[in-house]
């Protein structure tokens, strides 16, 4: 636990050492409140709720996310560095999760960051608290399940660039597992069990429920399992392919 | 005590190391010699538990490296190949963060601290980021954090690769003056090295040992007595008949 912590520390504080955390925290503010207002008609509606800012959280993390995660191992393979974190007398486990956690809990500073638009709702109108936290929690679960995926992939290969769009691809098949387009190209010939397998991966539908102020058990534990089984991937793949 | 054991790795169809085995006893310093791709590095990542062997063990103060490799990395300080780090930290920064993943706390902490940045030289850079730093330096990084736990056990890939004279001889001096009672191996392919800080020294190549002896005897192996001869004659010799 202890190492764990301390790979967590030096992770955070890599962030901010380059201009990496001030451009992704920008731009997620940025590109955040653009959504919400212009697409998602936050003025318009006149409902004093903060549906329209997070129902394009998960459009947001497709690309977003990646850019944040990509770095994870790709760089330390890149640079040699993961050669010295792997022969420190720290296990795999304390590493994986360490850094995971870094990027996660700077996600969760860049989305705490949009706390103004939250202010502003409070001022407009008298909104729903409890769904607003619900939903500030829906999405750093999210956010934490596409970097779960994103570490994994990153270990995966010393080029970020690959790390970023095989990340891109395979999120975007999470987020959208459950819709019609989707389910349709396996609805014809696959049984009705897997094809209701895949619909409950879906991001979207686990998300969205969170976002509406509910707090399902089964929508934690779909994520938390998912987070940690892309975890465990994370390991294997580190430990399996360490020398190149 | 460092006790490697019929050591192989293998890549596919390839065999980089191939049944290796020797000990090496506290107070030595041992000189890995080959040319390159021989097998070197890949033995290095072996004893630092990066790499884990194919088959064959390697043992460090009694803790198996694959059995315990919390244990055995503890007591090792190992400089990888080229000396990587964290480019965007400062050095300072780099080696409080080795500091602390090695669980140095209070005066002891702050006294190896000292004592490393001295001995290295590293007091002029310590706030600057590391990729800001020349080669020299990088490399210098790179021992300080090797060595900032004072191991039993120190393996260095190529210590001096990329330095200049001066920045040769220090290092030199350095491993002379941690030596007596460490165990230090160091793999090069440049022999005046061995000559000038190795008790022992094993050639290598092809993945196999050729040649474990004093640097000395090696030398009197070749009727000009320089290690170069020795050394071309070993290596050239088994290139022609594998």
């Amino acid at each position: 636990m202890r190492n764990a912590v301390i790979v967590f520390r030096r992770e955070l504080a890599s962030y901010f050492a380059t201009p990496l955390a001030f451009v992704f925290i920008v731009i997620f503010l940025v590109l955040a409140g653009a959504f919400a207002f212009y697409l998602g008609n936050f003025f318009e509606r006149g409902q004093a709720d903060l549906t329209p800012f997070f129902s394009f959280h998960p459009w947001l993390y497709l690309f977003l996310i990646p850019a944040l995660s990509m770095r994870l191992w790709a760089e330390e393979r890149k640079s040699g560095s993961l050669e010295l974190l792997m022969t420190l007398p720290i296990t795999l486990w304390q590493a994986v999760v360490g850094k995971f956690a870094a990027a996660w809990a700077f996600a969760g500073l860049a989305l705490m960051l949009t706390f103004p638009i939250w202010i502003t709702v409070n001022y407009l109108g008298d909104p729903d608290n409890g769904a607003i936290l619900a939903a500030y929690f829906g999405s750093f679960l999210l956010a934490g399940g596409f970097l779960a995926i994103g570490a994994c992939l990153s270990a995966t290969t010393r080029n970020q660039v690959i790390a970023f769009i095989v990340t891109v691809v395979v999120c975007f098949a999470f987020l959208l597992s459950g819709m019609p387009m989707v389910l349709g190209l396996f609805q014809g010939w696959a049984p009705q069990v897997l094809v209701d397998a895949i619909a409950s991966f879906s991001f979207l539908t686990h998300f969205n429920s969170i976002a509406k102020g509910v707090i399902d058990v089964k929508d934690l534990v779909f994520f938390a399992a998912l987070i940690a089984a892309w975890l465990c991937a994370n390991a294997i793949v580190l430990d399996m392919k360490k020398a190149d | 005590m460092i006790e490697v054991n019929q050591l192989t790795k293998r890549y596919g169809p390839l065999t980089a190391v191939d049944g290796i085995s020797f000990r090496v006893e506290a107070g030595e310093v041992l000189g890995f010699l080959g040319p390159n791709g021989a097998g070197k590095s890949t033995t290095m990542k072996m004893i630092a538990g990066f790499l884990a062997p194919t088959s064959g063990s390697v043992s460090v103060c009694g803790h198996d490296v694959v059995g315990e490799p919390i244990a055995a990395k503890s007591v090792m300080g190992y400089l990888p190949e080229g000396a990587p780090s964290y480019a965007e930290m400062t050095v300072a920064g780099f080696l409080e963060f080795i500091a602390n993943v090695r669980g140095l706390t209070g005066a002891n902490r702050r006294g190896r601290f000292d004592d490393v940045v001295a001995r290295l030289a590293l007091g002029k850079v310590l706030n600057q980021p590391i990729e800001t730093l020349s080669k020299g330096y990088k490399r210098r990084v790179g021992l300080a954090q090797a060595i900032l736990h004072d191991p039993k056990v120190l393996v260095l890939d190529e210590p001096t690769d990329g330095l200049d004279p001066n920045q040769k001889h220090e290092v030199r001096t350095l491993i002379d003056a941690m030596a007596k009672d460490k165990i230090i191996i160091i793999s090069t392919h440049i022999l005046e090295e061995v000559d000038a800080v190795c008790t022992r020294a094993i050639i290598i190549a092809n993945g196999r040992i050729l040649a474990d002896d004093t640097p000395g005897n090696l030398e009197s192996r070749a009727p000009s007595g320089r290690l170069e001869d020795v050394f071309r004659s070993i290596t050239l010799g088994t290139a022609t008949h594998a």
